[in-house]
């Protein structure tokens, strides 16, 4: 039976839709904590850290997304835990978005003036005062922008899921574009919802690297 | 006008002699420019001579340099004409190319291109414009860039020089246009003291041979020395306009006491 | 953990891992070279002084850079045969990354030609050239070198993207990695070899931009 792409279809994809919009808050709040010691062990004074952090980040900007999720998706099992799809598919982005995210907060903790850190330690504060009261709070204003330019990156890297066969939107669409054969609309529909979600992320990005670059 | 009829000078052209006898390069009439609420310049009328040396000085924010600056419509100007060399600019200049041609510019800034060399920065415009071979854009070149005394320095790229040297590159790239008129918008103010000598030696070269000078300069003993004409501009307006001995010798106008003492006296 | 790690099957076929690590090399060539091209229009439409040039340029970009590659794939292969235009599926792949990567790089090379000072654009109209000269020779070389680094990233972020027209059976190398898998069901060797090809590939694409970007992109500065 060849149905027609109406209201019921657009449903099944905004079904979808609620996977996307999840697995992309999981993503970034496990690949940002994640992300976050990353760039501290990239800006550590411990050298065999900062290699370390610097071959992590490189891994996962030098690899597609799509390999990194199969790695994860059948190297889980190998290391004996047995999880499913979804479950290894956030594990798998959320690994990617701390290299990305880790990167981006190295670049912000280094744009702090060297100064900040000498006055901090003049002022007897240990590391993580010094870090979590002088440096962090600065290096955030500074990534902000890039911070939510990779939002959008990343709502856009959960399509790639599609591929492991989970029904997030870009999935959703597949099937009811064999469903009922009218591939341009679902594609194009399916197209607008990821640019409702993308477009308010990238033009606060865009308002959040004007006002930084205003303030200098 | 045709491309051909455009080259034309105006000593060699019939009507441009019966209009202005005194054989007139540059004609400003009424010409006024706002930025915005601010009124840059105002009712500005002047004439340049062919083969005549001006010098424009005044505070700074006094519309000196827009002034020049719309000579080749670099600017726009709100109302007034302009005439260089029988073309002329009005709102929308239509022929800004072919007046762009005739007129030399030289910045403060030099501006020289950073991604070519020496050479390659004089040989761009002639080349593209003229339609001139590489062999006769070098020569070209050559000839201009040893008038200036840096022909050795062809090959280097802009970072490689001092400043003063780069501003005599950026002589040498202008005249390399074969220009009627050159225009010269500050080319002292950002060198480095001891390098503001070999600049100016190298325009009093090029007044020695007669080419028609527009400067802004606050070199008061260059504008002694080579200047016809000196013209204080303040708040947009034309206030004095003497002969350098006058104009130095005996200021009618209070403003212009007041500005050349500040200059003179520091 | 009781797996036993078998790489031997993923290494006889290195035949098709050769034959794929070359064809993603080429397709994201060409798609590298056509997005530059395509790129530069349109960060000249989107500084264009006509209205209509410039929100045609930001529409395109927009969309482009706020909606899923994988979508734009779907949409060129299985979507524009409705509208008459049939593609083979390395045809579709190539145009998609040309015109996702132009989108970006319309963007990139927007900020560069912004890093200009207007001083240059200034001396070039004052020497009589035509906007478009003032562009191409004076403009274009220093606004690619001020941004060159994210021309780059962007360049490798398109290469490592290849990856996804696997699914729409476009060959190139994670096709015949999906291939071997298929084969072997050794997919964990599979996907770790191939992330390991990725990685190399990377590194010489970043090689090789830069040593372009040192011949050709560069001059003396202060």
């Amino acid at each position: 039976m060849i149905r027609t792409f109406g209201l019921p279809e657009i449903q099944f994809i905004l079904e979808g839709a609620k996977w996307t919009i999840l697995m992309s808050l999981a993503a970034f709040i496990f690949g940002g904590a994640l992300g976050l010691l990353v760039a501290l062990a990239r800006t550590s004074a411990i050298r065999p850290l900062r290699v370390a952090a610097a071959c992590y980040i490189q891994i996962f900007q030098g690899t597609p997304l799509l390999v990194q999720l199969f790695a994860v998706y059948f190297g889980l099992p190998l290391l004996g835990v047995n999880v499913e799809l979804w479950l290894a598919v956030v594990t798998g982005l959320a690994l990617h978005a701390s290299g990305f995210l880790g990167e981006i907060w190295r670049g912000s903790i280094e744009a702090v003036p060297r100064g900040q850190t000498e006055a901090a330690r003049a002022l007897g504060l240990g590391y993580f005062a010094r870090i979590r009261d002088v440096v962090l709070p600065q290096a955030l204003r500074i990534s902000l922008p890039a911070t939510v330019g990779f939002m959008v990156n990343l709502v856009k890297g959960t399509a790639v899921a599609a591929l492991l066969g989970l029904t997030e939107m870009t999935r959703s669409a597949q099937l009811m574009s064999n469903i009922t054969f009218e591939p341009l609309k679902v594609y194009a529909s399916v197209g607008l919802f990821y640019f409702i979600i993308c477009l308010p992320l990238t033009l606060c990005s865009a308002r959040l690297e004007k006002r930084l670059n205003a303030q200098g | 006008m045709s491309a051909v009829a455009a080259r034309i000078r105006p000593d060699q052209n019939p009507q441009a002699v019966t209009d202005h006898p005194a054989q007139a390069t540059i004609t400003m009439s009424a010409v006024n420019k706002w930025y915005g609420k601010m009124h840059v310049l105002r009712d500005i009328d002047l004439r340049v001579n062919k083969g005549e040396h001006l010098v424009l000085c005044g505070p700074s924010g006094s519309g000196k340099s827009t002034l020049i600056r719309c000579i080749n419509a670099l600017e726009e100007i709100q109302s007034g004409t302009i005439e260089v060399n029988g073309n002329v600019l009005g709102r929308k200049g239509a022929k800004v190319d072919h007046i762009r041609r005739d007129v030399g510019m030289v910045f403060q800034q030099f501006n020289l291109f950073p991604h070519l060399t020496v050479l390659q920065n004089c040989m761009l415009a002639p080349r593209r414009i003229h339609r001139a071979t590489e062999a006769e854009a070098r020569d070209k070149a050559m000839h201009f860039l040893e008038q200036v005394h840096i022909a050795e320095h062809g090959h280097k790229y802009p970072a490689q020089l001092s400043g003063g040297q780069q501003q005599r590159v950026a002589i040498a790239r202008a005249l390399c246009m074969g220009p009627q008129v050159m225009l010269f918008d500050e080319p002292t103010s950002a060198l480095d003291p001891e390098m503001v000598k070999e600049v100016l030696d190298t325009m009093i070269g090029l007044a020695d041979q007669g080419i028609t000078m527009i400067c802004v300069t606050h070199e008061m003993g260059f504008a002694r020395a080579v200047a016809h004409r000196v013209i204080f501009m303040d708040r947009g307006e034309i206030i004095e306009s003497a002969p350098p001995s006058e104009f130095f010798g005996a200021p009618k106008h209070e403003r212009t006491r007041a500005f050349l003492g500040q200059i003179l006296n520091h | 953990m009781d797996y036993s790690f078998d790489f031997a099957p993923v290494f006889q076929a290195w035949r098709l891992l050769a034959e794929g690590a070359w064809a993603t090399t080429w397709i994201s060539a060409i798609s590298m070279a056509a997005g530059l091209v395509l790129g530069t229009i349109l960060t000249a439409m989107r500084m264009a002084p006509v209205g209509v040039l410039r929100a045609l340029a930001i529409g395109y970009i927009e969309i482009i850079r706020n909606t899923p590659f994988l979508v734009q794939v779907f949409f060129i292969f299985f979507g524009l045969p409705a509208l008459g235009l049939r593609l083979d599926a390395m045809q579709a792949a190539i145009l998609t990354m040309t015109l996702n990567c132009s989108a970006y790089i319309a963007e990139i090379v927007r900020s560069g030609v912004q890093s200009i000072r207007p001083g240059q654009i200034e001396a070039g109209k004052a020497l009589g050239l035509p906007s478009f000269d003032v562009y191409r020779f004076i403009v274009f070389r220093p606004a690619i070198r001020a941004v060159y680094p994210s021309l780059c990233s962007q360049f490798i972020l398109m290469m490592l993207n290849t990856s996804l027209v696997a699914s729409i059976s476009a060959q190139e190398l994670t096709y015949a990695a999906q291939m071997i898998d298929n084969r072997t069901f050794r997919s964990f060797e599979v996907y770790f070899v191939l992330g390991a090809i990725y990685l190399a590939l990377s590194q010489l694409f970043s090689l090789g931009l830069q040593l372009i970007g040192r011949s050709y992109f560069s001059y003396p500065t202060k």
